[in-house]
């Protein structure tokens, strides 16, 4: 299958995020890409993986998007969810506002906390994600608005500040992790068609750039049809990755 | 033996300054006609505690809250409350934001009576710089770990919306999440429940399983039947978010003007005018 769109380069690096994880619960919160990516990992390399509908139901089977789970295999309520933060059992995809170079992160605030400029939801989960579960990130517009070199309120911790693990970072352009002595963020792949330069431009401080950088795997023509005919018939992906 | 009592008696029981419990979660399951209630009363200066949503916002417009106590403010299907919002950046509310895990184990504290629970949770993290009176605690035994000591949770009066309940005050959940419900109403002084609709005792078991009987009359002080209720925020089973309200909610607060023709509109009369305006508006945008 050729004419793969930018969306699903970035939902099969998503998925690629669960490589490993065996029998624990993938809570893709972030938005529909790793949601969808969380669910074709399911569907393809790693059926161990538990995944819900969106809400409180662990479905038997991974749910298209947009959809309720048919048949439910347990109950995942909040209170449970946040059990099972403390469990550990569980490798969370949050959406950062700002994401400096540790991979500390903010959903809180913008400016002073005392009386921020804008207001943005509050800490919610992402203290006790960031210091107890392996966490990745999905960056749906990378730009140096969020790729900042301090981040106003840290609600999600970075390697520098005792995070459990900072796995990764997809976003609309590349794929960046924190595989250097320091923890820095390292430029990992970018996305078929996107240049190093374009990503080091559209980020807000220094990125650890490899001599070589590889282009980020394209999804194989199973992983397409499963996404295009099975998981996201509707093609929510294309309406998350800017044109 | 009777608990019942209407919206604006269980507003007329609260006194200004009190810490408020709010239940539900985001856009979910909110005792919406209570907080209209609070609306209509002269009560304010209050302490909220919840994970807020529009009851928050609402709270906010009217400059009823001094001090929320939250770990967001959110209205789910719109991430970003605009009355809450505003009233952050304008300085008129003071917060103590926790993290979601934190804030139960505050919650739990209080129903158990225990001054504070232990927690991993926060450290790190800028939760503890912007709150500088939570304390830390070396675990006593051989791992030594440092914890944070979240503090309880206490409430004076705590408001919860369910789907059925009886006169006596037991009250059940027939939707997929009992979200804290029952920990705010072990955790408060007073707990006040509404509900879409007053059973019988023994039609309880008609409705759900006998674990759907979530909060028991020992922690409740006053029932009160409010059909929509929850309006706008969703109350599964029984009905769903009304998503379209919902928008025309956070366009009008976006707006001081639109919030005036909003809030005259809606938020001017007692809870069956607040429903018959919602019936009307949803004839016109059908």
């Amino acid at each position: 299958m050729s004419d793969v769109t930018r969306a699903e380069v970035c939902a099969a690096a998503c998925a690629d995020l669960f490589r490993g994880d065996g029998e624990i619960v993938a809570a893709a919160v972030a938005g529909f890409v790793p949601m969808l990516g969380s669910r074709l990992a399911r569907a393809t390399f790693a059926p161990d993986l538990l995944t819900t509908d969106g809400g409180p139901s662990l479905s038997a089977e991974p749910v298209p998007l947009g959809g309720s789970a048919e048949t439910a295999e347990g109950w995942l309520p909040f209170r449970d969810h946040l059990w099972l933060v403390l469990n550990g059992r569980r490798h969370v995809v949050m959406g950062p506002s700002q994401i400096d170079a540790h991979g500390n992160t903010n959903i809180s605030c913008i400016g002073d906390w005392e009386q921020p400029k804008r207001q943005l939801l509050g800490v919610r989960g992402g203290p006790g994600n960031t210091l107890l579960n392996p966490t990745s990130y999905w960056v749906p517009k990378h730009s140096t608005r969020v790729f900042t070199e301090k981040v106003d309120m840290v609600s999600g911790v970075g390697w520098d500040r005792g995070a459990h693990e900072i796995r990764a970072v997809v976003t609309n352009l590349a794929v960046l992790d924190f595989d250097t002595p320091d923890r820095r963020m390292r430029l990992r792949s970018v996305h078929p068609g996107v240049g190093v330069g374009d990503v080091t431009a559209a980020t807000g401080f220094d990125l650890v750039v490899p001599d070589e950088v590889p282009e980020t795997r394209p999804p194989d023509g199973e992983e397409l049809r499963i996404m295009r005919e099975v998981l996201d018939p509707k093609g929510l992906r294309e309406r998350e990755v800017p044109a | 033996m009777s608990k019942v009592m209407s919206p604006e008696e269980v507003a007329a029981s609260l006194e200004s300054g009190m810490t408020v419990g709010i239940g539900g979660w985001g856009s979910r399951r909110k005792p919406m006609a209570l907080v209209r209630a609070i609306l209509r009363s002269p009560v304010t200066d209050l302490t909220v505690v919840t994970y807020g949503g529009p009851d928050v916002g609402l709270l906010c417009a009217a400059g009823r809250i001094r001090r929320l106590v939250t770990a967001f403010v959110t209205m789910d299907s719109i991430p970003l409350e605009p009355h809450f919002r505003q009233a952050r950046q304008s300085g008129s509310i003071e917060l103590t934001e926790y993290d979601e895990g934190m804030f139960m184990f505050g919650l739990y504290a209080a129903a158990h009576r225990l001054p504070f629970l232990p927690t991993p949770v926060g450290l790190g993290s800028d939760v503890l710089k912007v709150n500088p009176e939570l304390k830390t605690i070396r675990s006593p035994y051989e791992d030594g770990q440092e914890l944070v000591a979240v503090p309880a949770l206490n409430m004076d009066v705590a408001l919860v919306h369910m789907n059925r309940a009886d006169a006596r005050g037991n009250a059940q959940y027939l939707g997929p999440d009992p979200y804290m419900d029952d920990l705010f109403a072990k955790a408060a002084a007073r707990t006040y429940v509404s509900c879409e609709r007053l059973v019988d005792t023994a039609d309880f078991a008609k409705e759900g399983p006998v674990q759907s009987l979530l909060i028991s009359r020992a922690q409740v002080t006053g029932v009160v039947e409010t059909p929509n209720g929850a309006h706008f925020t969703d109350c599964v089973p029984d009905f769903g978010r009304d998503e379209r309200f919902q928008k025309l909610y956070a366009q009008s607060a976006a707006d001081p003007e639109q919030w005036a023709a909003f809030s005259d509109r809606f938020l001017s009369g007692d809870e069956a005018a607040y429903q018959d305006a919602v019936r009307v508006w949803r004839e016109e945008n059908r």
